[in-house]
């Protein structure tokens, strides 16, 4: 009995410090990916040669708060013929998916003060990035079920269009990061971080295996080139055509926190996490608060780089044609990731003899 | 029809010959391409703005600008107008109408001339701003201001009354006229 007890006035400060953690992750989702939204329409007006919302508060930084505003007040339609169930729940299960990827993430030093030791991670599990890769897939269904509920032919024609990208990204990008893996000897993600921390970042040794990662990425965030989902030409709206009011902002909102995750995993998986190139941060003697923070802003601004460029690429580049997305993803970077995989399988056999 | 052989002259001298040789494997690639596109979208990024913050800052009219309509009144009030009609008649898009009507002996204050219009309307949607009116007008009562005829509701909105087309009081509502003359002074008549 006392044993249990002990157990259990563990777990209470455990239990807390996760949720505590849980929370401000959550919370840090939604406000990246707010200001993502924010950030994805100055970023086009510049690149236009436009000056882009200005008007709500200074600089125009209450506009997301005017959008979400303007998303919550609208009418909620559901249309007769929907599945009402189903329609409702493919929002949801879009949101939560792309929430939940964000456990494995360490998205910081550890906070190591004496013996009390705090990871900045809400799971350190050993299948890690495993984990990221099987909800990122589930997220496929988020789309499927939404489009095909829907009742209409444009949305099912998006969804199976949805659904059938994001199945065939998920080879080459689970490929090329098994690439990565083999460098590691390991799916954790604290130690993918720590060993590019002792012995350099993972884009030095795979360029290509990144280049292939990036543009995985950008199909499954259903990112131009590859946002035929929601192409508004030929789809009118994609899968989310007959959604309104808050039900289609959490999938307009689930595609940046998307966005925002799949950052933070390339920012783990190529670019080391939070680590500081070229200095032994470590050794600064910062205190461990200080430390943890440092590393979380630095983890940040990579993030931060790579939404940018996932805007700069979105207001660059015209949407690819279907057959083309599908030659890219077969025909392409499945047997550029092989190889790719089967270098680096070889050099590590010939460096470790 | 045969098309091919039949000489055609060129109407510029910019045309450009279509490159239909097989891209090259840097090419195929695409990425090279890509990379050179988003370089040409970020030097847009730091390039001067194209838009102005409109309500705040307004860009300048031309000179020679013709906007909105305005019937003048002289320096001491009285409306220069004697519906002589000569401005319906010049105006290419029959946008003006106009009924004439006497002068009493007690309203000399409000119109120089025994006669005066009565009613004056112009159908701004007619209206293509051409300003032969203002050189039809025989009395300088007319001219095109540098304003725009602003959005309205209904079609009916647009055919601008008289009351909405004479410039404010120059005794009563000094402030109002001087801003209505803006840079477009009527040279003084006497």
């Amino acid at each position: 009995m006392s044993l249990y007890m002990h157990m259990l006035a563990i777990d209470i400060w455990f239990i807390l410090e996760k949720v505590v953690l849980i929370a401000s992750i959550i919370g840090l989702s939604f406000f990246v990916a707010m200001y993502t939204t924010f950030a994805e329409r100055k970023v086009a007006a510049w690149l236009q040669d436009r000056r882009g919302p200005n008007r709500a508060g200074p600089f125009g930084i209450f506009q997301p708060l005017a959008d979400g505003g303007k998303l919550f007040f609208k009418e909620e339609i559901i249309p007769m013929t929907s599945n009402r169930f189903l329609f409702i729940l493919g929002p949801a299960l879009a949101m939560i998916t792309a929430l939940i990827t964000s456990t494995v993430i360490p998205w910081g030093a550890s906070y190591v003060d004496g013996t009390t030791q705090i990871a900045l991670q809400v799971a350190d599990v050993d299948m890690g990035i495993l984990i990221v890769f099987g909800i990122v897939s589930v997220g496929v269904y988020g789309i499927m079920i939404g489009g095909w509920s829907s009742n209409n032919k444009f949305s099912l024609l998006a969804a199976i269009r949805g659904a059938s990208q994001m199945v065939s990204y998920e080879l080459p990008m689970g490929l090329s990061l098994i690439a990565v893996l083999l460098m590691t000897g390991s799916l954790k993600m604290s130690e993918i971080v720590s060993h590019q921390i002792q012995h350099g970042w993972h884009i030095l040794y795979q360029p290509l295996g990144f280049i292939i990662f990036f543009v995985c990425a950008l199909a499954e965030c259903n990112r131009t080139p590859f946002d035929l989902p929601e192409a508004e030409t030929e789809l009118n709206f994609g899968y989310h055509q007959e959604y309104s009011s808050m039900k289609l902002g959490f999938y307009l909102f689930a595609e940046y926190i998307n966005m925002f995750i799949s950052s933070a995993v390339m920012a783990t998986l190529f670019f080391g996490g939070y680590d500081i190139p070229f200095v032994d941060e470590s050794a600064w003697g910062l205190s461990p608060l200080l430390f943890s923070l440092m590393s979380f802003s630095v983890l940040m601004a990579k993030v931060l780089f790579f939404l940018f460029v996932f805007i700069w690429i979105r207001w660059t580049i015209p949407r690819f044609r279907y057959d083309q997305l599908m030659n890219l993803g077969w025909e392409k970077l499945i047997p550029l990731s092989l190889v790719n995989m089967l270098i680096t399988a070889a050099l590590t056999l010939w460096l470790n003899k | 029809m045969n098309v091919i052989g039949m000489e055609t002259s060129r109407l510029t001298d910019r045309a450009k010959a279509v490159d239909r040789r097989p891209m090259t494997f840097l090419e195929s690639l695409y990425l090279w391409s890509i990379v050179k596109g988003m370089a040409t979208t970020l030097k847009h990024l730091f390039r001067k703005k194209a838009t102005i913050e409109y309500p705040e800052e307004k860009r300048p009219f031309a000179p020679v600008f013709r906007g909105l309509h305005v019937l003048n009144r002289d320096a001491e009030g009285r409306e220069n107008c004697t519906a002589c009609g000569l401005c319906a008649v010049a105006c290419p898009a029959e946008a003006i109408t106009m009924e004439a009507a006497e002068r009493l002996p007690s309203e000399a204050h409000l119109y120089r001339e025994e006669k005066y219009a009565a009613k004056y309307e112009i159908n701004m949607l007619r209206c293509i701003f051409c300003g032969l009116c203002e050189e039809a007008c025989p009395k300088d009562a007319i001219y095109l201001s540098q304003t725009f005829a602003p959005a309205n509701y209904g079609r009916k909105g647009f055919i601008y009354k008289k009351e909405e087309l004479l410039i404010p009081h120059p005794i009563h509502q000094q402030e109002e006229y001087e801003k209505a003359l803006g840079d477009r002074k009527p040279a003084a008549k006497s």
